[in-house]
């Protein structure tokens, strides 16, 4: 089908189920794109407080509060308590619905994000503490309409059937590619002084280094066949695996 | 989540004062178990200061041929540190075995010390819980115990240390750096953590407005056969049933030194300095290691769901041994 035919049924899930549920009778309050900071609140803040890109608490704040993010090279502020946690700023104030809550909890890799190129459980981070950091969601990683190279992999290798866990997992996975290319190490690495190259990256590295991110659909052969793309490698047909598993089974 | 004033630090000296000054204040680091713990308001701080900016990242080498590794250095760092690949391989494999890449990033070495138990029943405030309000008894006993704790556990508290780290400091004589208001101190790593007694609120021996500064490592002949074997119910990011941390230094074919940290097992990490004594002047055998594992489980007390824990303990002890009598590498 010409992807031109597709484009008039191109709603979204979000916008449908607004729909949908507006039509019921319900009242939706849409995530607002940007909060309604008190613009002279922020501008004291960022003139009396930022200095050499990091800002200061040295008094407590207790309540709601200007906080400035960085998030995909734009800085941001909105109005919260010190209690609310990265990924519900990213959600529920500025939108970026991108980054997904799994468990809430830090145990499914749902909500990745990278902050300061490391990827981390925007979950389990306060957003008040990452002020002064560079966030990167998995709405900054695309240039324009062009892919990220990663996310071309795993559109080209199935490495995802619901999606949910996906955003989460090529965050994971762009930090992993970087973190090879840094020398890191994972649990399964025989020589920890020889660290494998993106080249000689194994399924089970992949794996290992992937084990933060759970997929409930279990797409986890598609997920490794995008990294090993990602890492120039050439990823097995999802046919050939089945077939491997078939025979060896 | 309960509201709570935030504060950052601007020293070590501020945040102890800081500390010391305030009602029911918590510090903040990486936040991996903090925040989780505040979620389900485990934890309910008036303020949390937030001391994830200090000075305190450095890893370095001690002029007595140690390393000192700063309490703020993330899991990750100290883990991908040349000269702990090098020269402490036994700290940097339990740590990569610990949790996944996100929470090495973001998790500290100072918090990674204080992690509390992963007990269900403590996390589950429809339960009682003498760790999270004392007195009120432990239904782990007679409940679920599969994960529980197979050694030192007591009448008020059966649960364990979820720390890989902490196991490999265990077995290579770390000294915890502290600091408070009356200055400076170091703790011995086996005196840091406490066994439950009759006072399982409190994991270890700090004293309210103590700040962890550093973690010191000193130098070990044998700490390059160092490993870390870690039994789980899945292959990775997983809590351990059985860890153990082993080193074996040999003189020939017999055993000059040796080594052995147990986690999974107690309230803390547990090294058995018993086994250790034996194993010493004795052949590198799978006879030896079969007997210092016996040594090291003599006074395992097995609860209903987790008696498989002392064979498994058993078993791991053997072959972390062998494994490391043959040079290290991965368990």
């Amino acid at each position: 089908m010409p992807s031109d035919k597709k484009k008039p049924l191109g709603t979204s899930r979000r916008w449908f189920l607004g729909q949908a549920l507006t039509a019921a009778g319900t009242a939706i309050v849409a995530p607002k794109v940007l909060d309604n900071v008190n613009v002279a609140e922020a501008q004291q803040m960022s003139s009396n407080s930022l200095r050499d890109g990091k800002t200061e608490r040295n008094s407590p704040i207790q309540g709601e509060t200007p906080v400035t993010l960085t998030i995909n090279g734009q800085t941001q502020t909105v109005r919260i308590e010190p209690r609310v946690t990265l990924l519900d700023v990213l959600r529920e104030r500025l939108g970026l619905t991108g980054t997904k809550k799994g468990c809430d909890h830090g145990q499914c890799g749902a909500c990745t994000v990278l902050v300061d190129g490391d990827r981390v459980y925007s979950c389990l981070s306060l957003a008040i503490m990452q002020e002064g950091r560079s966030i990167t969601t998995i709405e900054g990683l695309a240039k324009g309409e062009q892919l990220h190279p990663v996310q071309a992999a795993f559109i080209e290798n199935d490495g995802f059937q619901c999606g949910y866990c996906t955003p989460g997992q090529i965050c994971a996975s762009v930090a992993l590619l970087n973190e090879v290319n840094r020398g890191c190490a994972s649990a399964v690495t025989a020589d920890l002084t020889r660290p494998p190259q993106l080249a000689t990256l194994s399924e089970a590295e992949i794996k290992e280094r992937l084990s933060g991110n759970l997929c409930r659909c279990s797409a986890y052969n598609g997920i490794v066949a995008s990294v090993q793309q990602a890492a120039g490698q050439t990823p097995p047909s999802p046919a050939a695996t089945m077939l491997v598993e078939e025979v060896a089974g | 989540m309960k509201n709570f004033a935030y504060v950052r630090a601007t020293s070590t000296e501020d945040a102890v004062q800081q500390s010391q000054t305030t009602q029911n204040a918590q510090f903040i680091a990486g936040g991996t178990n903090l925040v989780d713990r505040l979620k389900v308001f485990l934890d309910r701080p008036d303020r949390l200061i937030d001391v994830s900016r200090l000075d305190l990242k450095q890893i370095e080498a001690t002029k007595e041929g140690g390393i000192r590794i700063g309490a703020l250095a993330t899991n990750t760092a100290v883990a991908d540190h040349p000269q702990i690949r090098r020269d402490y391989p036994l700290l940097s494999r339990a740590i990569l075995s610990g949790a996944s890449q996100q929470i090495r990033n973001m998790a500290t070495v100072g918090g990674n010390l204080l992690q509390r138990t992963r007990c269900p029943y403590y996390y589950d405030p429809v339960f009682a819980c003498n760790k999270r309000q004392p007195g009120s008894g432990c239904p782990a006993i007679p409940g679920i115990n599969r994960m529980h704790a197979i050694l030192g556990a007591s009448d008020s508290c059966i649960a364990v240390h979820p720390s890989d780290m902490c196991v490999a400091l265990a077995a290579l004589d770390a000294v915890v750096e502290v600091e408070s208001t009356k200055g400076r101190r170091q703790i011995p790593f086996n005196d840091f953590h406490r066994l439950p007694g009759d006072a399982p609120e409190r994991d270890t021996n700090l004293e309210p407005g103590d700040l962890i500064t550093a973690v010191i490592l000193p130098p070990v002949s044998f700490a390059k056969t160092g490993i870390y074997l870690k039994l789980r119910d899945r292959a990775s990011y997983s809590f351990a049933l059985i860890s153990v941390a082993a080193a074996i230094d040999l003189s020939g074919e017999s055993i000059r030194d040796a080594r052995l940290a147990l986690g999974g097992v107690a309230h803390k990490p547990w090294r058995s300095i018993e086994a250790e004594t034996f194993l010493k002047g004795k052949p590198a055998t799978v006879e030896t290691f079969q007997q210092a594992a016996e040594i090291a489980l003599q006074g395992a007390k097995p609860l209903d769901h987790n008696g498989f824990k002392v064979n498994m303990a058993k078993r791991a002890i053997k072959r972390a041994l062998t494994i490391s009598a043959q040079g290290g590498g991965v368990a």
